[in-house]
Formats: C-alpha cells, structure tokens, sequence
C-alpha cells in the first residue's frame, strides 16, 4: 500500500473505531483528528464550558472528565446522554442536524446544587 | 403517547367542578368483581417537604411541615392513611445531617392523627446513598398494599440516582401486577413522574416508559407523584398521573420559563401554592375524586 493510501486508510479506520467508542485517548492522538473536539469538564455542579456553539451538520466530538463524582450529560433535545465517570475521559461524536438552542443537564443525582447544572449548546447554521 | 390536559378540561372530563377531581377519566364505570371488602374512604397525599432546606423561597422552611401536619390533623374527616410521596428532606451531603434530618422529620410527622403513614423517598432523601439512610428509617422503599379493595404499589424511582426503576424492581412491579385482575382498583406512588412530562428539567424517569407498558393491560391504573412541586394532571393512554403540590416552595410550570427556578416567596400571599390533596376512594368506582388543601387557610 502506498504511503498516501495507508494514511487515508488508517483515518478511516481511526473514525470507524471512535465513532464506535472502542479508541482510547492514546490511540485516537495517533490517527490525526479530523474532526473537532470540544473538551468539557465537570464538578459540583457545574459544566466547563456550559455555553457551546455547533455548527449544523459538523461532526464534533465532545470530550467529558468529571474531576469529582459520577455525574451525567443529557440533552433531550439533542436525544444524547452519556455517564462521565471521574478518572476516565468519555467521548460523545455528535452531529447536530438543526438549528436552534438544546439545553443539557446533569442527570445523575449529585447533591444540592444538582438542578442548576446544565448549559446550552447553540448550533448555528453553516457558514453563520 | 402522553397528552396534556389543563385543570379545566380535566374538570369538565371528570364531571367535577370546584377544587375537588377525579382520576381514572377510562374507567368512569362501575368495576366488576368486587370483592365485599371494599369500603370508601380517603387518603391524604402530602409531598416534597424537603425538611431541612433553608434559603429565600421560603422564610418559614422550619415551620412549614408542622403547619401542614396541624392542617392535616384538623381535617374533619380524617384520613385511613397518608402517604410521602418523597423528597422528604432537602439533600446533604453529609450522611450525618442527613440522618439528623431523617430523624427530625420522622419526629414531626410523627405527630399526625393518623397513624397509618406511608413514605417513599426522593431523590434528595436518598440518591447520594442509593437509599442507605432512607432504609434506616423508613424501610423498603418498594412495597405493595392492599387497602379496601384498593392494591397500592410504591415504585422506587430515586435510589438510583441515575432516576431508572431498574429491571430487578420492574421485575418485582410485573410478578406483583400479574396477582391482580385486569380490572383491579390499582394506585401507584411514585415520586419522579413515570413519563417524560419535562426531560430538559430531569422531569422524567429514565426507565419509566417500561413501568407504564407493565401498567397499560390494567383498565383502572392511577398514578400519584410528586417531584414537580406543583399540581399536574396528564394522561398516558388511559392512566392518569397527578402531581401533588409540594411543601417547601413551588415550582414553574413545565416550560414555563427557561430554567426551572423556584417560583419566589410572596409576602403577601405567603404559602401560596404550597399544599396537600385528600383523595376519596369511592366502592366500585375507578376514578379517585381529589380535593386540594392549603397549608394554611386563607
């Protein structure tokens, strides 16, 4: 295989495996990401950033920690949800296919202050 | 498919009008097979007393659950039992305040008139733990009973602090459901709402879709939660599911606002729409006729 062809192959052997969840950190570094990653942290009872904009159609991929306890990710309008489990980074490929404003929260109990957590990812329309 | 309906089209449904309701608008009709051990008779549902929370929304957070438990003992007509439907202290995370919370509340619901109390936990009594301490005090928070003719079901919705019921209780929910005739009076208590009544305010319960089809083959299934901190009537097929108003401080309506904020303290109407509804269990009737209460009188 020439040495062009590997690289496109290995690209989309990288995606096929993050799109599945079966890519550790270490690995998805090595195959090049081609699509953007946006790293969010969690504590009591907050999301960093809990402002995020998206563009329709971009396949983004949203990288969680949580620095303290078990805490949880959901956008109903986005139909997504994920556990983000302290010590472990967790990944979430998403493509917003419509414009307007989601909100997300935590949806895993986590003490006073749980029902303030939440944030907005606004997803603007390509080329906005 | 849930379907909304508003205090007014529930009244003209249920052919009620004042403060009083009714559930079960399917099984208006009289129920066959009755057994001779049915009787009418009233249970008190109170909620969401969140004992321990202090802060704006409500000045009076120290007194509020007794003025509801003197409410409660100053009804004329006292109730056979009453039931919590959760959220009984405000969560800590401190498993010590939690049980000094516990402790505290039991003390003064200790109180009421009526002896035959029922609780079941919320989230804030018992997420953090997965129920440990609730445990401690109150028992299992899953159980059935039966009362009159009437099969009552608690479903724990909040141990998992992930809000599922969780398959080893669903599994409980259908062996229980399957000793019952399809047209059994059965009520459930639940403190999340079972349906996705505000999923963007964790108004749900992730697995409650699997109770509600255990749920379905029954004619006369009601269901009384809490959570929400306010009144709400919405039908899922043919069972109704009534949320009760809290004792703490009251919530927004469902989509009502951005962010589901408590609604604030008015001075001038203080205890406005915090309160506690009467529910009457009529023989042969499906429907469950509600009355609504004030902590205090106006």
């Amino acid at each position: 295989m020439r040495a062009g062809g590997r690289r496109r192959w290995l690209a989309r052997v990288g995606k096929g495996l993050l799109a599945a969840g079966l890519l550790g950190a270490g690995g998805y570094a090595a195959t090049q990401p081609v699509e953007r990653v946006i790293r969010i942290s969690t504590r009591k009872f907050e999301f960093t950033p809990s402002e995020i904009t998206l563009t329709k159609n971009e396949p983004v991929i949203l990288e969680f920690t949580a620095t303290d306890d078990l805490m949880g990710f959901k956008s109903a309008g986005l139909g997504v949800r994920m556990d983000i489990v302290p010590g472990k980074v967790t990944r979430l490929r998403l493509v917003p296919d419509r414009v307007g404003k989601f909100m997300f929260y935590c949806d895993v109990f986590c003490g006073d202050g749980h029902e303030e957590m939440d944030g907005t990812i606004t997803v603007v329309e390509t080329g906005a | 498919m849930a379907r909304t309906i508003d205090r007014r089209d529930f009244l003209k449904l249920a052919g009620f009008g004042g403060a009083v309701f009714a559930s079960g608008l399917s099984g208006c009709a009289s129920l066959g097979g009755m057994g001779s051990e049915q009787e009418d008779f009233f249970f008190v549902q109170l909620s969401d007393t969140h004992w321990g929370f202090s802060g704006p929304p409500n000045p009076d957070a120290r007194g509020t659950l007794q003025k509801a438990v003197a409410a409660v003992n100053s009804l004329e007509q006292q109730p056979d039992f009453i039931v919590f439907t959760g959220d009984l202290t405000h969560t800590t995370d401190n498993p010590a305040e939690r049980r000094k919370r516990l402790g505290e509340f039991r003390d003064i619901v200790g109180e009421l008139r009526v002896k035959h109390v029922r609780f079941m936990p919320g989230e804030h009594d018992a997420s953090l733990d997965k129920g440990q301490a609730y445990r401690e005090f109150f028992g299992a928070p899953t159980y059935a009973f039966d009362h009159k003719g009437v099969h009552f079901i608690a479903i724990d919705n909040v141990s998992d602090p992930g809000a599922s019921i969780g398959e080893e209780q669903l599994r409980w929910l259908a062996d229980d459901l399957g000793k019952q005739a399809r047209d059994a009076r059965i009520v459930v208590f639940t403190h999340r709402p079972l349906f996705d009544l505000m999923p963007d305010w964790d108004w749900a319960t992730r697995d409650g879709a699997k109770a509600i089809e255990l749920l379905m083959p029954y004619r006369n299934v009601t269901v009384f939660y809490g959570h929400i901190h306010q009144e709400h009537h919405q039908m899922t097929g043919h069972i109704p599911h009534h949320a009760a108003k809290s004792l703490i401080f009251p919530l927004p309506a469902p989509g009502s606002q951005p962010k589901r904020a408590p609604l604030a303290w008015n001075p001038a109407e203080p205890y406005k729409g915090l309160g506690f509804r009467r529910v009457k269990a009529e023989t042969g009737e499906a429907r469950f006729p509600m009355t609504e209460f004030p902590v205090i009188k106006a």
